[in-house]
């Protein structure tokens, strides 16, 4: 039993990366260990807990729930491609790390990740868009108080950068 | 200004890694290794007849498949009873790989070994196990009727029966003291299974170093020194031999202190016979089926009170169940049938307990470790006796508070570190007044009636908790200043998200007088610290905390004595700040640390100029001594230990407003309060963080969380999907206040604070939704269906029609 590999190639964090893998092989898979990129974690494997969030073309989406060929051709960014150019930390992950919006930070990088997104679409939201924003991503540590005002704080962040 | 650190809440050191996709968890590792995926039983009783591994052997990158068959000397043996007690009469272990009976859905029969994870699985998916089903026990109270055992050689599926008895002060025994109470109450109180549930699972990754043949292990593990010296045993290995380290871990909340785990024995084993690295990370199935649950237990409640509402005897007997084996003993009971009594004197106790087998995955602690059944059982009773006397539920409690005049107290009962419960400190009477103002208790009665002339139901409970934090037997710490001035502190407990590297750090700075700059800290690395216990029961900022600082002040007094000797000064008229030596008063005749660093180990050889300073042509001093003092060390540097004569006791009381929905029967937390007092503040954001993160797994357990058996004993809700964990949305706004009463057991005067958010959240929410809706609850969780059965067995027992207004059911 040989499986069949195919070429997948993606622009990841804005560099063009490849890798020749199975059908099967999970975007989140792909990220992780071909292109060891372990920032992006695998909390569930079933799209639930959020933990894999990454951007494709700037929209979340759950990678342990596509195909790595799925994404073929696609723009991925994960949350080692949210700091700025000269690796300082974008407004989100400041005000998470300013925020204690983390503990373990197992599920932290797919909240960055739905969280710039969230903001890039509502750069000053209510509080019920950010409860509606996060609210696909499970959290076991923090009780999600800081990480609503992480959200916040983030947005405060963005318009002061301005 | 480096001394204010301690209590400051500065940011986390851990996240500016965390938060750029720079952390290191298990699964991050070991890029190249083989990896491993286990065959499970899917029967939750069953003789394994035959394995059939043929179908798997042409699978492209298979390297090995093992059943128990292949598993030589201790590896082949039952896995360690971790906490022996004389009462757990029929304790019973696994085996890494089941030998002839499974016991639960989820045990593993066969570790099969691939060059990659989807290999694995494709392989064990083709290996072909024979079972030969037995009758499934499930359930608590199935479990006690023993119509069937879980372990054949264990009558009634009885492991353990334990009775702890304390005589009121007229020397009644707690039956006695009921029967004469002019009050007395009976009644049932449950609560259902629930789980840890990290969103990192748990994971093992070994390489074996041929040449030296030594072994390094990461494991996603709360106890990284003792799956070391677990993995020693079993491999006939060495100690020394055997490096264990605990990476950043994705969270724990007590499943992963249990060890070691089948996985933690055969992966490393793998490694060694393959001689090639191998590595198993759990993936979410796994984690529901075959690691550890809590919580399930079925209580029976005697109480007999006063008047006043005053408590003059309490017997509790509760069944526990503890799943199919029980690697961590009785621990859990134990601490439920200790902690129960909380803030509260109750003239005369008994408790009787027994732990039951069944054919479900075994119970081990998870956060809060039998106290939120405790403290659901006492708070339960509080509420039943204020109800019944037609007072306020403050009152009754107020009434039975220990007082602060009464410390130490003895509760007479043995705790789970084998030490006297003896209470250390605290204000309970002022925690009840706190958490009143903060929730606005005495106005909340015309808040409700308003309400209700709206049509809208709103309930108000409250819970009080004393908890046992910081056990023993002790922890370590190990400081060194290097001569660059860097300060390295280890401890050899672990981190699973507290910010041990933050609160370490301002321990070390405020002891030392040094910036937290200069300041690293490792933990649950073997390579560094070899002798610890372990991060549960709340004690690592009790243990750890107070190892570091004595480890500090040891090195401290070390470095203003060599520092004396350079600057010709009195130890004593020395000071450090900022990392320098100086002499009070006289800031011009200093030395920086970095430099003390570099005197105190004598050198023949330099490796720069620094180092220059300390070789034997360089030194003064008198030639008469030897360069190292008599009882000194070379090397600015030193390794102490705290271990406490016994436990000290935090505590705090949390109230909860809620309202229900009066067609759907939805809960709905609006407001929750606590005030909490776990001694001396090190970080009082991050105590804020652990306190939210409890409230929010306590919200979880009251309203949502449960594990559900079919009688075959299949866990019907092992995924995401359908185990309910709360998100953002079902997570109120966790209002909280402080009390600081120090502890007078250690020096830094700290009590631990991990555990205490999650512990009496049951107890409230089920007060608050009875105080809504008039209804006895007395399981938890409840959730919308059950309510909703509940209102309509009340509206029967009413002798209402079907259609009768809800609003009308009666106060209990």
């Amino acid at each position: 039993m040989t499986e069949e590999r195919l070429d997948v190639e993606m622009t990841v964090n804005g560099v063009p990366r490849g890798a020749r893998v199975p059908a099967r092989r999970l975007l989140s898979d792909f990220l992780r260990h071909d292109l060891g990129l372990t920032g992006t974690h695998v909390g569930c494997e079933h799209g639930v807990c959020g933990c894999c969030t990454v951007l494709l073309d700037g929209e979340p989406v759950r990678s342990c729930l596509m195909f790595a060929v799925g994404a073929a051709g696609h723009a991925v960014t994960t949350v080692e491609g949210l700091a700025a150019p000269g690796g300082s930390p974008s407004p989100v992950q400041r005000a998470f790390a300013e925020c204690h919006a983390l503990q373990c930070g197992f599920c932290t990088p797919g909240f960055l990740c739905t969280v710039t997104a969230l903001l890039r679409d509502r750069p000053r939201p209510t509080d019920d868009e950010v409860m509606a924003g996060i609210s696909g991503n499970l959290c076991r540590c923090t009780g999600y108080q800081n990480i609503v005002k992480a959200v916040h704080r983030a947005s405060e962040l963005m318009a002061e950068a301005e | 200004m480096t001394t204010k650190l301690f209590g400051e809440p500065i940011p986390r050191r851990e996240d500016p890694r965390l938060v750029t996709g720079r952390g290191r968890f298990l699964d991050d590792l070991g890029g190249r290794a083989l990896a491993a995926a286990f065959v499970r039983s899917p029967h939750a009783h069953a003789r394994v007849v035959d394995i059939d591994v043929a179908g798997a052997l042409d699978v492209e990158g298979l390297v090995a498949v093992y059943t128990w068959d292949d598993l030589g000397g201790r590896v082949g043996e039952p896995l360690p009873l971790l906490i022996p007690h004389p009462a757990l009469t029929h304790g019973r272990t696994g085996y890494p790989l089941a030998r002839d009976v499974v016991r639960h859905v989820g045990e593993p029969v066969a570790m099969v070994v691939a060059t990659d994870r989807y290999l694995a699985e494709d392989a064990a998916d083709r290996i072909l196990v024979g079972y030969e089903p037995l009758p499934p026990v499930v359930g608590i109270e199935a479990a006690a009727a023993a119509d069937h055992l879980v372990h054949e050689d264990v009558p009634g599926n009885a492991g353990a029966r334990l009775v702890q008895e304390v005589p009121g002060p007229d020397g009644l025994s707690a039956p006695a003291a009921i029967e004469r109470a002019p009050h007395r109450l009976e009644f049932r109180l449950a609560i259902e299974r629930s789980a840890s549930m990290p969103l990192e699972g748990r994971g093992v990754y070994a390489r074996w170093d041929a040449d030296d043949e030594s072994l390094r292990v990461y494991s996603s593990t709360q106890t990284s020194t003792s799956v070391r010296m677990a993995i020693a045993a079993k491999l006939d290995l060495p100690p020394a031999k055997v490096e264990v380290i605990a990476p950043d871990v994705g969270g724990g909340f007590g499943v992963k202190i249990v060890h070691p785990w089948p996985e933690e024995i055969l992966v490393p084993w793998a490694a060694r016979l393959l001689g090639r690295e191998v590595k198993w990370t759990e993936d979410r199935r796994e984690h529901f089926t075959s690691s550890a649950h809590e919580r399930g237990q079925v209580h029976f409640v005697r109480v007999g009170f006063d008047d006043e509402g005053r408590i003059l005897g309490l017997d509790v007997r509760f069944l526990h169940d503890h799943g199919a084996y029980t690697p961590y003993g009785i621990i859990v009971p134990i601490i439920t049938s200790t902690q129960l009594l909380g803030p509260y004197k109750v003239g005369a106790y008994r408790v009787e307990f027994t732990s039951l087998y069944t054919n479900t995955v075994q119970v081990t602690p998870y956060r809060g470790a039998g106290r939120p059944q405790g403290v659901f059982c006492m708070e339960r009773t509080m509420d039943r006796v204020a109800v019944h006397l037609g007072r306020d539920r403050t009152l009754v409690r107020a009434a039975n508070l220990i007082q602060p005049g009464d410390f130490p107290y003895d509760q007479g009962l043995t705790f789970q570190d084998g030490r006297p419960l003896i209470y250390d400190s605290g204000d309970y009477p002022e925690l009840l007044r706190m958490v009143k103002e903060l929730i606005g208790w005495d106005d909340f009665g015309k808040a409700q009636t308003e309400a209700a002339v709206r049509g809208r139901r709103l309930g108000l409970g409250l819970a009080c908790y004393v908890e046992g934090t910081g056990v023993g037997p002790y922890e370590g710490g190990h400081v060194e200043v290097d001569s660059s001035g860097r300060v390295h502190v280890s401890t050899g407990l672990t981190s699973q998200g507290q910010g041990h590297q933050t609160v370490f750090a301002q321990i070390a700075a405020a002891e030392l007088g040094v910036p937290i700059e200069d300041i690293r800290v490792t933990t649950g690395d073997t390579r560094r610290f070899r002798y610890a216990v372990g991060t549960f029961a709340s004690r690592a900022a009790v243990l750890s905390g107070n190892a570091i600082a004595l480890a500090c002040r040891a090195l401290r007094d070390k470095a203003l004595r060599i520092a004396a000797d350079a600057l010709e000064a009195d130890p004593r008229d020395l000071e450090i700040e900022d990392g320098i030596v100086r002499i009070r008063g006289n800031p011009a005749a200093s030395i920086p640390l970095r430099t003390v660093a570099v005197l105190s180990n004598p050198l023949r050889y330099a490796f720069d100029e620094e180092a220059a300073r300390a070789t034997q042509f360089a030194v003064g001093g008198s030639t008469d001594q030897p360069p190292v003092a008599e009882g000194e060390q070379p090397g600015l540097e030193g390794t102490q230990y705290y271990s406490p004569v016994r436990s000290t006791f935090a505590a705090g009381a949390h109230a909860a407003i809620v309202e229900t929905d009066p067609d759907t029967a939805e809960v709905r937390v609006l407001r929750y309060a606590v005030v909490h007092d776990c001694g001396r503040l090190i970080n009082p954001r991050i105590v804020e963080g652990q306190i939210h993160g409890g409230v929010a797994q306590g919200i979880g357990g009251a309203l949502y969380e449960r594990l559900i058996y079919d009688e075959h004993g299949q866990l019907l809700n092992a995924s995401f999907m359908d185990f309910l964990m709360p998100y953002a949305t079902e997570i109120p706004a966790i209002e909280t206040a402080h009390l600081e009463t120090p502890s007078p057991l250690n020096p830094l005067g700290v009590k631990g604070a991990g555990e205490a958010g999650v512990i009496p959240v049951s107890a409230v929410i089920a007060a608050a939704i009875e105080d809504a809706e008039g209804i006895r609850i007395e399981e938890m969780p409840i959730s919308p269906d059950d309510l909703f059965r509940l209102r309509e067995r009340a509206r029967r027992a009413a002798g209402e029609s079907s259609g009768a207004e809800a609003g009308e059911a009666r106060p209990v």
